[in-house]
């Protein structure tokens, strides 16, 4: 039973990890993307869509890290095994 | 920690995930229980910031500036410049800049004790007795929902003072649908269900971000605790500095960065209060 336990969380963690990084890095990709067009259009603007580029970064970058975080704490200090 | 077993991986990363609280906790949400660490080390941050903030404010010269006060001022720029793009009213501003300028320096300061290694200062407390320490006040839940809470109160005085007591709760049930009076109570949750997750959201961002940071910290720690004497432990042990250094020159952008957001989202909250539909 402990066993069975053991791989299905190993199996969530990676889950939550790989899917996790993929939806991160494609949206991340999709606005560097047009982060590198506008600016080629319009270089003056450069500065300030930086600013909002790195912020939004972040708020794409938080659902995956805080995801990773459980994944971990799953597997390091399972919760799942009394 | 008992010294005639050296503790599992699961140990070791439940030790360092435990806080020092005033009394053990009993239920998920316990108001008579304190983190001393976490109100510790946020007080001690805070008051450092302030400090260093207000010796070189007295002493700042308009001449040539020194390199700190160069960076210094550069800060406050950028913070005062992203405060006049966000919240309108130079009345405000007055408060709001300052406070933005706190919150970030603060919790930057708070993110940057994950840079600290993970034992340095749990095993200078075990060494006076103190067996639970997490040195990360931004990795504690408590902290950053209480920061956002405190948002979430600013931004509740900002609608009032601004449109009037009546004129908020004429928005709270007139958007974002219309003013029919059948639409009053789908807005109104509308409105609560927009109050409850800009507020979670913002201090479980700041959070979750930290807490993974600390996690991955440990166990890099845990690598470099694999040391045997035997070749593959050696090369765990080349491989945990190696990591630690990498995931800490990365810990860097994400400290700023998530102390930068945070400071945005207070100052994009606090502008949306002042704006009316």
């Amino acid at each position: 039973m402990e066993g069975n336990i053991v791989g299905f969380v190993a199996l969530a963690a990676g889950l939550i990890i790989g899917l996790g990084a993929a939806g991160a890095c494609i949206g991340i990709g999709i606005m560097g993307s047009r982060f590198l067009e506008a600016s080629a259009r319009q270089p003056e603007l450069m500065n300030t869509l930086q600013t909002k580029m790195f912020l939004l970064v972040g708020l794409i970058d938080a659902a995956f890290i805080i995801g990773t975080g459980i994944a971990l704490w799953y597997t390091t200090a399972n919760p799942f095994i009394k | 920690m008992a010294a005639e077993h050296a503790p599992t991986a699961s140990e070791y990363i439940v030790h360092h995930l435990s806080f020092l609280t005033s009394a053990k906790q009993t239920s998920l949400v316990d108001w008579s229980v304190f983190h001393i660490d976490t109100l510790f080390y946020s007080t001690i941050l805070g008051l450092l910031g302030v400090f260093v903030m207000a010796r070189l404010a007295a002493r700042a010269t308009s001449g040539v500036p020194g390199r700190f006060q160069a960076a210094v001022e550069i800060i406050i720029e950028m913070v005062a410049d992203q405060a006049k793009g966000i919240v309108h009213s130079p009345e405000s501003r007055k408060f709001v800049a300052p406070l933005a300028l706190t919150v970030f320096v603060w919790i930057f300061l708070m993110n940057a004790m994950d840079l600290v290694p993970v034992d340095l200062l749990p095993m200078a407390g075990a060494a006076v007795g103190i067996d639970y320490m997490r040195v990360v006040a931004t990795a504690d839940l408590n902290a950053t929902l209480g920061m956002s809470l405190g948002v979430l109160l600013l931004c509740i005085y900002y609608s009032i003072k601004i449109k009037g007591f009546g004129g908020w709760m004429h928005e709270l049930f007139t958007t974002p649908f219309g003013a029919h009076p059948l639409l009053w109570p789908v807005n109104f949750s509308m409105q609560m269900i927009e109050y409850v997750a800009k507020t979670v959201s913002h201090g479980m961002r700041l959070f979750g971000n930290m807490y993974a940071g600390e996690l991955i910290f440990m166990l890099i720690a845990l690598m470099g605790a694999a040391w045997a004497g035997t070749l593959g432990s050696g090369l765990l042990w080349i491989g945990h500095i190696i990591a630690g250094t990498i995931w800490a020159i990365f810990h860097i952008l994400i400290i700023t960065l998530q102390a930068f957001i945070f400071m945005m989202l207070t100052l994009v909250y606090i502008g949306q209060a002042h704006e009316s539909h």
